[in-house]
């Protein structure tokens, strides 16, 4: 083995030695919070997609319509640039719909009759939708139309704003943990000041001396990132026994999901670069002032 | 192996140690380094491993002067020279085997060999049987056998030692002394700080006396 990985190996062995349990707990806690917020936004953004109400339009005909009239509008559609995606729903599949949800088909046996009027839903530039909502009532056939972007939107809203403040949560701790990071390395070099000093006078280079400080800001923010992933995956295990029964309560099934991979590893290394920088901003301030005399 | 010529250092404030010294230090010789306390013995020591740099004039130490040396070559030109302190600087939350280990650390010993060195070096000093002891349990004079065997265990070819006898009774300092001159005697360049003057006659080595900032 090199002599550079041997020292290497031993700046790490040193800095796990002096790896301090509690200020990883403290950074884990604090890192659980915008950690968890995310995967409690991507959840719930997950079930917005599902919906995928904001750039939708229904437009129901009249239920007297004929086939052909829904055939000549659907072609009027599908040759208009504002609009994405036509999908033709007939009556009768749109009934099939309906039946499949829980406790409809006894209400369906007893109208006796279909209902549903056929239906287009179309998908636009989210832009155009309110002109094109317009548009599409004036057509003759057309009875009503159903923007239903209203309320998706100030969901959206209200998730972006969501999402501003996990991004703010995340960079006002992650300057904490720098802070935090820094301290813990100041009081090292304090308690170390002799081996320091001794080691400077013995022949020992500036970069020897730095590496495990290094090593020190690194693990303990990555150990602090695992430990708010650990906070985060607890938190939402428990949260998540409650809303089972909720959503079970409408007919519905929903959970939180955990953080992606790679979103987990993002937390991780996140952690263990401003662990990093922390320890390289504290060794740069404080290394300096111990020279043997 | 060490020249000074008209080294002069001031600290800053204005105080002078040394005003102009010069002498040189044949590779293999032993000196000793005379003076009253506060003579500038210290501050001259301090000028060789580059811990203080000159006002002015140079030190050339192994051929390298020191006083123009970068900041980062200071750590391999201190490797090649053994420093013995009055106050050890043993650090006492390790072993005695570990102090000496301390510097081959530093220079990426393989670790076998690190500790075959760091037991012959502690065996020249008598101390072998005490490795597992810590610096604190042993008396002045073992620890400083101990501060010797860490400053020779990279095998410097110069060994510096400011009063390393002046905080012991006569039995210990004469084994002290002894140490460093059967450590001469294999060809390493000694050079020794004391006061006690009685100490130096008896050697009958090369005598530098320092006083009021010049070498006589």
């Amino acid at each position: 083995m090199s002599a550079w990985l041997r020292q290497h190996r031993q700046a790490l062995g040193s800095a796990l030695r002096r790896l301090g349990v509690l200020n990883a707990v403290v950074i884990g806690v604090a890192l659980s919070l915008p950690a968890g917020g995310y995967a409690l936004l991507d959840s719930l953004r997950g079930v917005a997609g599902r919906l995928a109400l904001d750039t939708q339009l229904s437009v129901f005909l009249h239920p007297e319509a004929k086939r052909a009239e829904a055939e000549a509008l659907g072609k009027l559609l599908r040759a208009d640039g504002r609009i994405l995606r036509v999908r033709f729903v007939p009556r009768d599949e749109a009934l099939k719909d309906l039946a499949a949800v829980q406790g409809m088909p006894e209400v369906i046996e007893a109208l006796g009759r279909n209902p549903l009027p056929d239906a287009f839903v179309v998908t636009s530039e989210p832009r155009s939708l309110e002109a094109l909502a317009a548009d599409l009532a004036r057509l003759p056939p057309v009875a009503h139309v159903q923007a239903d972007a209203a309320w998706a939107r100030r969901l959206a809203a209200l998730a972006a704003i969501g999402r501003l403040a996990v991004w703010l949560l995340s960079a006002l701790l992650g300057i904490g943990l720098v802070a935090v990071t820094f301290n813990t390395i100041r009081l090292q070099i304090l308690t170390q000041r002799d081996e320091i000093e001794v080691s400077k006078l013995i022949g020992a280079t500036d970069a020897f001396i730095r590496r495990p400080f290094y090593y020190l800001g690194l693990l303990q923010g990555v150990v602090g990132g695992a430990v708010a992933l650990a906070i985060v995956a607890a938190g939402l295990w428990g949260l998540n026994q409650e809303v089972a029964v909720l959503a079970q309560s409408y007919g519905a099934r929903f959970s939180f999901t955990f953080l992606s991979p790679g979103d987990a590893s993002a937390v991780v290394l996140f952690a263990g670069v401003l662990g990093w920088l922390g320890a390289q901003l504290s060794v740069a301030r404080h290394l300096r002032e111990i020279e043997p005399r | 192996m060490v020249s000074f010529s008209a080294v002069a250092k001031r600290y800053p404030g204005g105080q002078e140690a040394l005003k102009s010294v010069s002498f040189s230090l044949e590779p293999g010789e032993l000196a000793f380094l005379t003076g009253r306390s506060g003579a500038g013995k210290s501050t001259l020591l301090k000028l060789i491993p580059a811990i203080e740099r000159p006002s002015a004039g140079s030190v050339i130490v192994n051929g390298q002067n020191v006083a123009a040396l970068k900041r980062g070559a200071i750590p391999y030109l201190r490797r090649n020279i053994g420093l013995v302190f009055q106050d050890q600087k043993l650090l006492y939350d390790r072993s005695v085997f570990d102090n000496v280990m301390l510097p081959l650390a530093f220079s990426g010993q393989a670790p076998r060999e690190a500790a075959r060195r760091a037991r012959a070096a502690l065996d020249k000093v008598g101390l072998l049987a005490r490795e597992r002891s810590n610096p604190i349990q042993l008396s002045g004079g073992e620890q400083q056998r101990v501060a010797i065997a860490r400053a020779v265990v990279n095998r410097p070819a110069l060994l510096i030692a400011d009063e390393p006898t002046a905080n012991l009774d006569a039995e210990s300092a004469a084994r002290v002394l002894e140490i460093f001159v059967a450590f001469n005697q294999v060809g390493v360049t000694v050079l020794l700080a004391t006061h006690d003057q009685a100490l130096v006659e008896c050697y009958g080595k090369r005598r530098l006396h320092l006083e009021a900032g010049r070498i006589e």
